[in-house]
């Protein structure tokens, strides 16, 4: 029974370790600066992780095995634990995982603690059940004011965001419902919701937010290549919360200045 | 003491007073763990239907027909709030904890027998109030265990979210009623009704465990109770606590002012704290039983003790580490962040003195060991990729994909439920006198063990790869599409391990009454239940009041005539 166990820990203890090193399944292309930085961490995390997952598994099994009763064995020891050997591995964790996370802080406060740099592109993203918009400022570079009861979903565009036709900071307003921004630009993202809570994840841009109501969020992401991303509502908003996707096309300043002309025109 | 002999109550004659309406911990024990029984085949069978339906859509099932995306979220809501309450609460705690912790520590029941037969049989309507949802009109909730308002606070935010709903959260504020009753009742009784030279650090780590779990319980039940109050004002008295103006489907909502993260902090206040009240009662069990059949000392009984203390201490300051992507701010979730690495280190020597206990020791491979040392395994898993959603910026990636999904079922889902499974080989001579079958627990337990892995850790890669929660289909995102052969693979696991299920049940039901007869200590342990008859008596130790002269673990002493001394032994003394 202890050489069965012994197997069995040892054989889903390496097939598991197979899959992580293979890289079968791994993290998505990052198409963002943060990508960088996000992906070392968890390689590290995983690294670390590994090595004690290995250890313990294998460790296991191994003792399980060795110290299985037989006619032959030695009688058990009689020890109540070792203080020493207790200080040095409780010593030893503490500073693996606090000293972990220190190191991914400082990426977290660049992603959360800072602004977006001036002269970034400003989007607003809004989600309602279920579908996303996303609005630029114009020209002007200011939002105009939405009212909820001029909110249409029915009706799509402007209408949904219920974008207020006196305001005149709305009249060079843009809203579409795929994402267009420039590659190797700061983008001033501010997130809303207008019913429940959905979250807007990106993930080869290492980006997801919740939008909730009542709330707006100023994140920022730098997109570095040009492409076309998947975006994945990442909170339950629903019935229809599997198929609430979206698109962002990451695509050059030359690109992206012609995208918004040609909609600027086409409201006009 | 003095206290035990005013809660003395003589043995009931009729069939209500004995088995029904039954004052005795033994019953009341039994019942909760009949009653967490049907509970997790209730939830086991609405997860069979989730995993086939998101890898064959088109297919008509048993008992609910053709399942549409809202039918999904109602199975998927019902599967983690019934688990979570009903099977992962109640049975280790209520179950287990409710038929040994009074004999462990020497008492002839609880401390407020009334109090515990009120509290099973609130949680009993509250597991009725909860089924009800599913035949009201409009189906169950489809907001997720979690109940993330404005989604659950709104009738008009989808099926399932009228009356539904509103069973859903009264279900949740009558088991959390129970829950407190039920934590008074363990927390007194350890505290007062110890038999003599039973002190705390002379109580089985099982008994700590539920000790600490009751406590949990006590501080965190409340908030969830008072949070579940307020959203049931907010879905039917015009209250705005936890919803802002918001606007459904073109119509705006008369609510102004209110905060749905508000619901998040307190449903984390209580949802962190009730992760521990789930796995410590395991740990407890996975304690007791390595150190009985490794025939060994537990490896460093104090450091168990105080590593449970501080899980349950930091336990209560980590809640805002599901919550790093909701909008919080970004400050405090660096340090929600540090605080939750911390609890990883009691979690850490916990596992180091499990393995401890394995090192030159004897090991007996019964049963119950093999689910003990499968608990171990689940532990680590699952612990390890804690670290990685601990960080706020990894967190980024994997928070609600099925990375997490993978993490929590490994280690407060299945290796719990691993928990309840060696408890129930180890304590099943007892409560019913006979014998499980040996050789179909083996067989369960490795199929379990096998297929358990291969459900959930695939997940991990799944969520790797960017593949979110709580979807009913996969088809309408081209990059998650990919991923369905993974998910059928899952499902293919789940079919072969659900079905497993079932020698279990053969197992048990068989052997109870036909397996062989115990004896009073069939797995020659050093508890005080052990002492006993089996059954025990309906005062437990048959108008005895045991003394108790050693600690919980004494096995392989040297110089005395068998391998262990029993708590109560008087002639041989040992350092502990």
């Amino acid at each position: 029974m202890g050489l069965a166990l012994l197997v069995v820990i040892w054989l889903i203890t390496l097939v598991s370790t197979y899959f992580f090193i293979a890289k079968t399944w791994w993290l998505p292309v990052g198409a963002a600066a943060s990508a960088g930085f996000i992906d070392r961490q968890f390689d590290l995390t995983y690294l670390l992780m590994g090595i004690v997952f290995l250890a313990a598994q294998l460790g296991l099994g191994y003792l399980a095995w060795k110290y299985r009763e037989r006619a032959s064995a030695p009688p058990a020891d009689y020890s109540h634990g070792n203080t020493k050997l207790e200080l040095v591995w409780t010593v030893l964790t503490a500073a693996l995982f606090i000293g972990l996370n220190l190191m991914g802080s400082t990426v977290w406060a660049h992603e959360r603690f800072d602004p977006a740099e001036g002269g970034a592109v400003q989007v607003e993203v809004t989600g309602m059940q279920f579908a996303w918009y996303f609005r630029y400022p114009g020209a002007d570079g200011k939002y105009g004011a939405t009212s909820p009861k001029l909110m249409d979903p029915s009706a799509g565009g402007e209408a949904a965001l219920g974008l207020s036709g006196s305001d005149p900071a709305a009249k060079d307003d843009i809203v579409t419902g795929t994402m267009y921004v420039p590659v190797n630009r700061e983008i001033d993202l501010s997130l809303r919701a207008v019913d429940v809570i959905h979250s807007f994840f990106v993930p080869n841009l290492r980006f997801k937010q919740d939008a909730v109501p009542g709330l707006n969020i100023h994140l920022h992401l730098r997109p570095t290549a040009i492409g076309d991303y998947e975006i994945a509502c990442a909170e339950l908003c629903g019935l229809g919360h599997y198929k609430m996707h979206g698109m962002v096309h990451v695509v050059s300043q030359e690109d992206f200045d012609k995208w918004l002309a040609a909609r600027e025109a086409e409201k006009q | 003491m003095v206290a035990q002999d005013a809660h003395a109550h003589s043995a009931p004659q009729g069939f209500i007073r004995k088995y029904i309406f039954s004052l005795d911990h033994k019953v009341i024990g039994l019942q909760y763990f009949f009653l967490a029984l049907t509970a997790v085949f209730v939830g086991m069978f609405l997860s069979l239907l989730m995993r086939i339906h998101m890898i064959w859509p088109g297919v008509s099932l048993p008992l609910v027909g053709e399942i549409k995306p809202e039918t999904y979220l109602s199975l998927l809501t019902m599967h983690g709030t019934i688990m979570v309450f009903f099977v992962l609460t109640t049975a280790p705690q209520g179950g287990f904890g409710n038929y040994v912790l009074p004999i462990q520590i020497g008492a002839p029941d609880m401390a407020f027998p009334v109090l515990n037969m009120l509290s099973f049989w609130t949680t009993f309507v509250g597991f009725v109030v909860i089924i009800a949802a599913f035949f009201v009109s409009g189906g169950a909730p489809l907001h997720g265990w979690t109940g993330y308002p404005p989604l659950s606070a709104l009738q008009s935010a989808g099926p399932g979210e009228g009356l539904g709903a509103d069973l859903w959260i009264t279900s949740i504020a009558i088991f959390c009623v129970a829950s407190l009753m039920g934590a008074l009742n363990f927390i007194t009784t350890t505290l007062d009704l110890r038999a003599k030279g039973m002190t705390m650090m002379r109580m089985p780590l099982t008994v700590w465990s539920w000790f600490i779990t009751a406590i949990l319980g006590l501080l965190a039940f409340g908030v969830l109770l008072s949070a579940g109050i307020l959203l049931l004002m907010d879905r039917n008295l015009g209250t705005s606590f936890y919803v802002p103006l918001v606007v459904v489907n073109g119509q705006v909502l008369g609510h102004k002012g209110g905060s749905p993260l508000l619901w998040q902090h307190l449903f984390w206040f209580f949802g962190h704290p009730e992760v521990y009240i789930a796995i410590l009662p395991g740990m407890g069990v996975a304690s007791q039983v390595l150190s009985t059949l490794a025939r060994k000392p537990i490896f460093g009984y104090k450091a168990m003790v105080y590593a449970m203390l501080g899980i349950g201490f930091l336990g209560f300051m980590v809640w805002g580490h599901h919550m790093f992507m909701s909008g919080m701010s970004p400050y405090s979730a660096f340090a929600f962040s540090i605080l939750t690495m911390c609890i990883g280190v009691p979690s850490a020597i916990k596992t180091f003195n499990w393995l401890g206990t394995l090192y030159k020791g004897r090991i007996r491979f019964h049963t119950p060991m093999l689910y003990a040392i499968g608990f171990v395994s689940l532990f680590v898993s699952g612990g390890l990729s804690g670290p990685f959603l601990a960080q706020p910026v990894l967190d980024i990636q994997l928070h609600d994909t099925y990375f997490v999904v993978g993490h929590f079922h490994l280690i407060m889902g299945v290796a719990a439920i691993f928990g309840i499974f060696a408890a129930t080989y180890y304590w099943f001579p007892k409560m019913f006198g006979r014998m499980m079958n040996e050789t179909l627990g083996r067989i369960h337990f490795f199929i379990t063990l096998a297929g358990t892995y291969a459900i959930f850790m695939p997940m991990h890669y799944l969520g790797m790869a960017g593949q979110t929660r709580r979807y009913s289909q996969f088809t309408e995102v081209a990059y998650q599409a990919k991923l369905i052969p993974l998910q059928t693979f899952i499902t293919v696991a789940a079919i072969i391990t659900i079905s497993a299920q079932i020698i279990f049940v053969i197992n048990l039901f068989w052997s109870m009454f036909k397996g062989p007869k115990a004896s009073d200590n069939p797995w020659e342990a050093t508890t005080l239940e052990w002492t006993t008859t089996t059954p025990p008596p309906h005062d437990n130790f048959g108008g005895v009041t045991p003394v108790v002269y050693h600690g919980p673990y004494e096995y392989g002493v040297p110089g005395a005539p068998r391998d262990f001394v029993m708590q109560n032994d008087p002639a041989t003394v040992s350092a502990h």
